[in-house]
């Protein structure tokens, strides 16, 4: 550290000044300052950017949460541009692979992404994580992410309805999985009024229900569209009725909406005071 | 309930404050000043902050400003950047030894670290994150100069991170993560800009990220970690939907992952501690009123007493 720090006191770019940072980095890739001047000597000696990038590649591999290596394989594939933008991507792929969830991986795929290109295999890519891990909530924002921003999709309009069967899809998977409740909740909210004319979601709710009657996110997902005006139809009020009923003797003059809620502070006793306030917001 | 062993967590903060040459202090060696942050605040929350000498401190902050931009290193000898900046401000402002600082120099530094569309780079290096939003925000806030930013394009910024699910992530199409929700929330906040947020949609995804063990986690499906005691703690407050979540087991999730023995909070239980968990264990517990300890601020993250001597005393 002592040679680095008189190297980097005498401002000295040289190839000597690019090994001791390269040493002085090996040892301690978070030390942000070493980053720093190592990017002066790069610009002075205008070294391979190609043989940088392995570098760096290889200290993200062993740190793959430090933000300093991501900010310096940011700078360089700015420098490098659109050409390098798949090796790119095939990096970033390589750590998702070991860490699904990475963020500073989706971060940086997402600035690529944006700046440099490369979308064309983005949404199979997404695919392909969430049928590895369905839960993945990384995988399911970066599906959003390139449904309304690829240049090469029709934007959200365009794909909206084979993203609604694809959500009901995941969610029947798996009723208990946060992640596509979520986005199923927020593919309707440009879209309000489909949400209580759309005969998928009634159908998707009863289907779980009846499986799984202590399932909070479509209780949840009921209490919703019910609060938005969905007409339930005999087959809905009989699910809510026959399921509180078990528990709650004198329950039965109560409307829909207060009957789940009371049900969810029982299901859901962590958040029973989430519930107690839907209860006491109702209006119909 | 177990208790918090306040003794032994001021002894752990203090002997890491000593430590400058073992592995640990060698690889933080560059944060060092983040450090000085969570163990200070630590230390006044408890009531401990007599156990320093404050010019050895101010002292040694002073030595990590860069003279040239006026921003502040995380180490003597290292380069500015906008997060050591704010952790020397507010461990200023903790000492109240704001003016040990030219205010202006400080601020312009932090000012001109604001892009064309709002947002804040780290550096001159130009990281773009809405973390930095936020420390940008808070600093110039501490130092009353939040003029000399367009305050309006920073919210605007901070708003086109916002998600579907009422979260916000680093930048704009970025997951939502409690982590920068509390960048997020606070800087609008201290802006006056809290309308934009959807309190009960945010305030929901929040309360949901408390898991059975009683811990916080930052994203769907991932695990309890103590420093979301902290982000998504804050956040809660801020929107005033902290009675959203189980603050009984919280407490106890905090409190079990003390390392009673020889002091310190870690990530979660039996784990090795560090500084980082400690602070933010201690201000999670003071954010939920626990019992003789000093209440903080959430949206800048100081004690009470501290931010109404910046803002409500001339």
């Amino acid at each position: 550290m002592d040679y680095f720090r008189a190297v980097y006191v005498a401002r000295e770019l040289s190839p000597r000044a690019l090994r001791l940072t390269t040493e002085a980095l090996l040892r301690n890739p978070g030390n942000y300052t070493i980053w720093h001047f190592r990017r002066l000597v790069i610009d002075a000696l205008d070294s391979d950017l190609v043989e940088e990038t392995l570098f760096v590649d290889n200290l993200a591999e062993a740190n793959s949460k430090n933000y300093q290596i991501w900010h310096h394989k940011r700078w360089l594939a700015e420098k490098l541009g659109p050409e390098a933008a798949n090796d790119d991507h095939d990096f970033t792929r390589f750590i998702l692979c070991h860490d699904a969830k990475n963020y500073h991986a989706w971060s940086h795929r997402q600035w690529v992404l944006q700046k440099l290109g490369g979308w064309d295999k983005e949404l199979d890519f997404c695919h392909q994580l969430l049928e590895e891990d369905i839960f993945n909530n990384s995988a399911w924002n970066q599906r959003f992410f390139v449904i309304t921003r690829s240049p090469l999709l029709g934007g959200l309009s365009a794909m909206w309805d084979s993203e609604v069967d694809y959500t009901i899809k995941a969610i029947l998977q798996n009723p208990s999985n946060e992640s596509p409740w979520r986005y199923l909740q927020g593919l309707y909210k440009g879209n309000p009024d489909s949400l209580i004319t759309d005969e998928r979601i009634p159908q998707l709710l009863l289907n779980i229900l009846k499986e799984n009657s202590y399932c909070v996110f479509a209780w949840n997902f009921l209490l919703d569209v019910l609060c938005k005006g969905l007409r339930p139809n005999k087959e809905i009020e009989e699910a809510v009725k026959g399921f509180t009923e078990l528990d709650d003797a004198g329950s039965s003059d109560q409307d829909l909406p207060t009957r789940i809620c009371s049900a969810l502070e029982r299901m859901d006793p962590i958040r029973v005071n989430y519930w107690a306030w839907r209860k006491s917001n109702l209006t119909l | 309930m177990g208790e918090l062993a306040v003794e032994k967590h001021a002894q752990y903060i203090l002997s890491v404050e000593k430590r400058k040459d073992d592995f640990e202090s060698l690889v933080m060696e560059h944060l060092r000043l983040n450090g000085a942050y969570w163990g200070l605040t630590t230390l006044d929350i408890m009531h401990k902050l007599g156990s320093v000498n404050p010019d050895e401190v101010v002292t040694w902050i002073l030595s990590c400003q860069d003279k040239e931009s006026g921003g502040f290193g995380g180490n003597v000898g290292h380069d500015p950047h906008v997060l050591y900046t704010l952790s020397a401000v507010q461990v200023l402002a903790l000492l109240d030894r704001l003016d040990a600082v030219d205010v202006d120099k400080v601020s312009d530094y932090v000012a001109g670290l604001q892009k064309e569309d709002g947002s804040f780079a780290g550096d001159i290096w130009g990281e773009i994150d809405t973390r930095f939003s936020y420390v940008a925000i808070c600093c110039l806030s501490l130092l009353h100069r939040l003029n000399k930013i367009n305050v309006e394009k920073a919210v605007d910024y901070i708003v086109s991170c916002k998600n579907l699910d009422g979260g916000f992530g680093s930048i704009p199409g970025g997951e939502s993560h409690a982590g920068q929700i509390f960048c997020c929330v606070g800087a609008l906040a201290i802006t006056g800009s809290l309308h934009h947020i959807d309190r009960d949609l945010l305030g929901w995804w929040l309360c949901e990220r408390q898991c059975k063990d009683g811990g916080l986690n930052g994203r769907p499906e991932k695990l309890t970690d103590v420093c979301y005691s902290w982000w998504v703690l804050t956040s809660l407050i801020m929107i005033d939907r902290v009675h959203w979540i189980d603050k009984n087991k919280l407490s106890k999730f905090i409190l079990n992952c003390q390392d009673l023995e020889k002091g310190g909070i870690s990530d979660r239980p039996d784990n090795a501690v560090d500084v980082f968990h400690t602070y933010f264990g201690v201000a999670g517990l003071s954010l939920m009123e626990y019992p003789g300890l000093k209440p903080i601020d959430p949206a800048y993250a100081l004690p009470v007493d501290v931010v109404n001597r910046i803002f409500f005393q001339k």
